[in-house]
Formats: structure tokens, C-alpha cells, sequence
């Protein structure tokens, strides 16, 4: 299970490379990926969250940023969400939900093969701020949506 | 049987990928019911879409993405016969593949 | 009880002849205990005619979605969600368990219904043998006659041959047939006695919510109309994070008002069925579905 794991290290470092540039640095060993992954999906305020990402890097709110997610969580369990974006040079995506025990839901490095376009499903423990963070070559830009989480009429 | 199923569409110039995935995606925070003891964390870290050989998209996910979890993606272009690649890895050293031919 | 007052044109009386008012005061009293006495296609009709008060605007196939008719915002999250459904690998894994042979007498589930069990999901639940016999409850009565245990009728592997059965008749309209024999139409008036009967600490019938407050909130969630309302199952319920059968989702709303809860597929339950699947014939098949 492990060699299978470097070998996707690997694959996405000499693959990646290239087309990839992320403004984190690099993952240079299994441990190191595991490390980033204990940092950064860590319990604790967005703020922290946020931080631990992105260092004190300045984060502008963005009209080219379009999330797309119900106003009001059928079921905050599965909440559907898609990030698209206009701006030029995005590299990745972060989607956090502020809320959330450990606010970094996934991050997403995108090569530019594919449009900055990414749906998920979110988990949601309660009314919240979904952020999302496009990380481009000229700086974060993030867009924000609250959504509300309510417990059903019905008892569930 | 593979835990991952893959669709994809080609419209306007561009393909979109969509992948639905079998996975608990435990937080590690939710008690079994009969037990009441804690279920351990289990959910995919890392999801790997290659296009042709050639990874375009490295996801680092969270337990906050939701049980039996769904992506999509949108690749510039995209012709019938090429080949994507999705491929994910858990936290207990579980992973599993899935290749798919666009039509 | 009050929803037979509210189904009767009491008010438009009123506004009619003032001189005859007091006969016409008098006339929905009257009218009561005829209406008691109803036959199916007058209680459809009665019902089509309430929801189509509440909901002018929908046409008897849109109730095939529920309350993603009447809710905007919850749709949008059903329709996401439908990009790419959860109920998908139960259709596969059903198509899978329908065709292999049972272990002990090398027969398969087609063999046990019309059709080979294709595309007659929306003629369920019959009139047979004496009961009403859901599309549930036959399958467990073909694996008795196989010699296999019966499968949990409330999720698990039944929701699977469920989910493709269903999905074989997705489109068609629910057509129910009530035979003319008075057994079975004791069990039709059973399941809507149950259906329009108060229980439980809460003290609501089926029709308080379903009738009553279709359309209306409850907390945050806007109440469904019982039309329609068995033509989506199985169904991939997000708060169970799997699929479930009808009866799961029965037991689960009794449960939820503080009511006893009759055991998945007992006659009480089946008769339910049986009366509101009546009352939606014509609404097509969406089943499997996914719902919050």
C-alpha cells in the first residue's frame, strides 16, 4: 500500500513538475505529504486554518469566483458545491467551511489542462461560511457563501 | 469491483469528468450506533485524475467531504479514446483506481 | 376526519345563495357521512382536487418529485445531486442479483413475476391471494420458494433488487387496480383509515402533514404532498447515507411523530401502500431516487 502511495508521489512530482506550480513548495517524500495533511486538515478556527495554507498571505474577495451551493442544506451531510473561476493562472483551489471542526475540506491542485472548475460534496456541521481560495500567479483570491445548516422539521 | 465510476461528456470544445466514489469517508467523530463507541477516522487523503498518462488534478481532501464522495472536472479539450485515469488513497493505506476512455 | 370537512366545497356554499344559506350551511353535514362512504376513484378524485387547490401550478407528473416541486432551493441541491447519483450502484448491484440463479433450485427472481419482473414495478402492490402483496413482499415470497431466508425489508441487499425493478418501470405511471372484491377493498379502506387516523404522542395523522400543511413548513423544511409519494422508492436518503425501502421511511415518520411503528411489510403497512399508491395512480416512476 505504501510503494503504491510514493509511486502517486512520484507520479504527480515528475508528471506534475512541469505542468504543475504550486505556491506551497514541495512534496518531496511521503512524509512530508503526510505531514502537510496533519497540519492543514488540523481542528481548529478558520483563521488557523487559513493560516497554516497560506502563511499571512494577503486573501482578496473576487467577483470571478463563482461558488455554487444551496443557500439552505437539504441535509448537511451531503451539501453539493461547485468553485469555477474566471481569473487567470489559478494553480489550486482550497474550499474551506468555516465551521467545520477542521475547516479545510480539500484543496485541489489544478493543471492547466483543465478549466478552474471543481464540484464536490461538502460536509457541513452547522450554519457556516463556505470560502473558497483560488490560488494564482499574481496572488489568493477567495469568494465566500454563507449556508444554512438546520436540523429537519421532522425530528431528522 | 472498482470503487470509482467515471463519466465523462464532451460539449463545446471541452470534457467534463465526473467520478462517484464508494467510500465511508469517516470523520472519526461519529459514534456507531449499537457500540456507542467512536468509528475511526477513515476517508480518502489524496485523489490523483490523469489525463492520457499525464496527472491534471491532485486533490488533498479532508474528512469534510461527504460519505460516497463526487467530483467533477472540466478539461480544456478532451478527444474520444483518450484516456483518464482516477485513482484515490485513505488514510489507512487503502487506495483504488479506475481508468475510463472518453467517447 | 377534517380533511373529508376541508375536501367539501363548504366555503364556496357560503358565497353562493344568501337566502338558502341555512340549508346550504346545513348541506356539507349532510354530505359527510356520504362521503364516508366513497369509492376509490371518488377518493382520488378528492384528493387530486385538494392538491390541485394548493398547488395550481403543478401538473399530476410533477408530484413524481416530491417536495423538489414545491421547494426551489432544495431542487437545485437535488438536481446537483443528481449529476451523479448515489442510487446508481444499487441498480447495478440489483441487475446483478436478479440474474444469478437461487442456490438451491436454479430458478431466478424473473420467474416468479409477469414479464420476468421487468417493467411492472408500477403495478405494485396487488391484490393476490387474498392480501395485498407489495413489490417487496413478493420478492420475499419468490426467495421462500427458492428456499432463501427472507432479506430485511427496510434496506440492504432488498433495496438493490428493488432499485433495478423500479428503474425497469421508471416513466411509466402508477396504475393500481383495487379488484371488485370486498376483501380487497377492506384493505384499501384499512391503509386509509391508518392514513387519515391520529396516533402517537404527537397526535398527528399522515394528512395533518401531508394533507393538511402540504406546501406549509415544518421548522425549516416545507411538508411534501402525499401525492406521489410512492413512486420514488427506493430511495438513496441523504440522512441515511443509503438507501432505504418505503416501509424504512414509514416506520422512520411514525417513529418521528412519537407513534408506534408496525414491522416493514406487515399488513397494517401494506395496506398504507396500497391505499396511497391508489391515490397516485397516474404519476410516473422516478424510483430510485435520492432524497434528503
Amino acid at each position: 500500500m505504501t510503494a503504491t502511495r510514493r509511486s502517486f508521489i512520484k507520479k504527480t512530482l515528475t508528471a506534475g513538475a512541469g505542468a504543475l506550480a504550486s505556491t506551497l513548495g514541495w512534496l518531496t517524500s511521503l512524509k512530508a505529504l503526510a505531514a502537510w495533511q496533519a497540519e492543514n486538515f488540523k481542528q481548529g478556527p478558520l483563521d488557523d486554518a487559513l493560516k497554516r495554507l497560506f502563511n499571512d498571505q494577503k486573501i482578496t474577495d473576487s467577483q470571478a469566483i463563482a461558488i455554487r451551493i444551496p443557500t439552505i442544506a437539504e441535509n448537511g451531510a451531503v451539501v453539493p458545491i461547485t468553485v469555477s473561476s474566471t481569473l487567470p493562472d489559478v494553480r489550486a483551489v482550497s474550499i474551506l467551511v468555516a465551521k467545520n471542526p477542521a475547516p479545510l475540506a480539500a484543496r485541489f491542485e489544478l493543471s492547466p489542462e483543465l478549466d478552474t472548475f471543481v464540484s464536490a460534496r461538502l460536509k457541513m456541521a452547522e450554519t457556516s461560511e463556505v470560502i473558497a481560495v483560488a490560488e494564482t500567479g499574481s496572488g489568493l483570491y477567495a469568494a465566500r457563501q454563507v449556508v444554512k445548516v438546520t436540523i429537519g422539521g421532522c425530528g431528522g | 469491483m472498482s470503487s470509482i465510476k467515471i463519466r465523462s461528456k464532451r460539449e463545446g470544445g471541452k470534457t467534463q469528468i465526473r467520478a462517484l466514489i464508494s467510500h465511508p469517508m469517516e470523520t472519526g467523530r461519529s459514534r456507531d450506533p449499537k457500540t456507542n463507541q467512536l468509528i475511526p477516522a477513515h476517508h480518502i487523503q489524496e485523489l490523483i485524475v490523469s489525463h492520457n498518462g499525464k496527472v491534471v488534478a491532485n486533490g488533498q481532501l479532508g474528512a469534510s467531504i461527504s460519505k460516497d464522495p463526487y467530483f467533477a472536472f472540466v478539461l480544456k479539450g478532451g478527444e474520444p479514446g483518450d484516456k483518464i485515469r482516477i485513482e484515490w488513497s485513505d488514510n489507512l493505506g487503502n487506495t483504488d483506481s479506475e481508468e475510463h476512455e472518453i467517447k | 376526519m377534517a380533511f373529508l370537512a376541508r375536501a367539501l366545497p363548504e366555503k364556496r356554499a357560503r358565497k353562493r345563495a344568501p337566502t338558502a344559506s341555512p340549508l346550504l350551511s346545513v348541506l356539507p353535514l349532510l354530505l359527510v357521512p356520504l362521503a364516508l362512504y366513497a369509492s376509490p376513484p371518488q377518493d382520488q378524485q378528492h384528493f387530486r382536487d385538494h392538491y390541485r387547490r394548493l398547488f395550481p401550478q403543478l401538473k399530476l407528473q410533477d408530484y413524481a418529485n416530491g417536495v423538489y416541486a414545491i421547494d426551489p432551493v432544495a431542487r437545485e441541491s437535488w438536481l446537483a445531486i443528481e449529476e451523479f447519483p448515489p442510487y446508481e450502484d444499487a441498480i447495478e448491484g440489483g441487475k446483478k442479483r436478479f440474474d444469478t440463479p437461487f442456490p438451491q433450485t436454479g430458478r431466478h427472481y424473473g420467474d416468479c413475476f409477469p414479464n420476468r419482473g421487468i417493467g411492472i414495478a408500477q403495478r405494485y402492490p396487488r391484490w393476490e391471494n387474498g392480501e395485498v402483496v407489495t413489490l417487496a413482499q413478493a420478492l420475499n415470497d419468490c426467495r421462500a420458494s427458492n428456499r432463501e431466508k427472507p432479506l430485511n425489508p427496510e434496506k440492504g441487499e432488498i433495496t438493490q433488487l428493488l432499485a433495478y425493478m423500479t428503474y425497469t418501470s421508471r416513466g411509466k405511471a402508477i396504475e393500481i387496480t383495487i379488484p371488485d372484491d370486498p376483501r380487497a377493498l377492506a384493505a384499501y379502506e384499512q391503509g386509509k383509515d391508518f392514513y387519515y387516523g391520529r396516533r402517537g404522542q404527537l397526535n398527528f395523522a399522515c394528512a395533518t402533514c401531508h394533507v393538511q400543511n402540504a406546501g406549509k413548513r415544518i421548522r425549516s423544511e416545507i411538508l411534501s404532498a402525499s401525492l406521489g409519494h410512492t413512486g420514488n422508492w427506493p430511495t438513496y436518503r441523504l440522512k441515511w447515507g443509503e438507501m432505504g425501502t418505503l416501509h424504512r421511511r414509514f416506520r422512520e415518520c411514525l417513529t418521528q411523530i412519537k407513534a408506534e411503528a408496525p414491522p416493514a411489510q406487515s399488513p397494517i403497512l401494506r395496506n398504507l401502500e396500497y391505499f396511497l399508491s391508489y391515490m397516485s395512480n397516474g404519476v410516473p416512476i422516478t424510483g430510485p431516487s435520492t432524497r434528503k
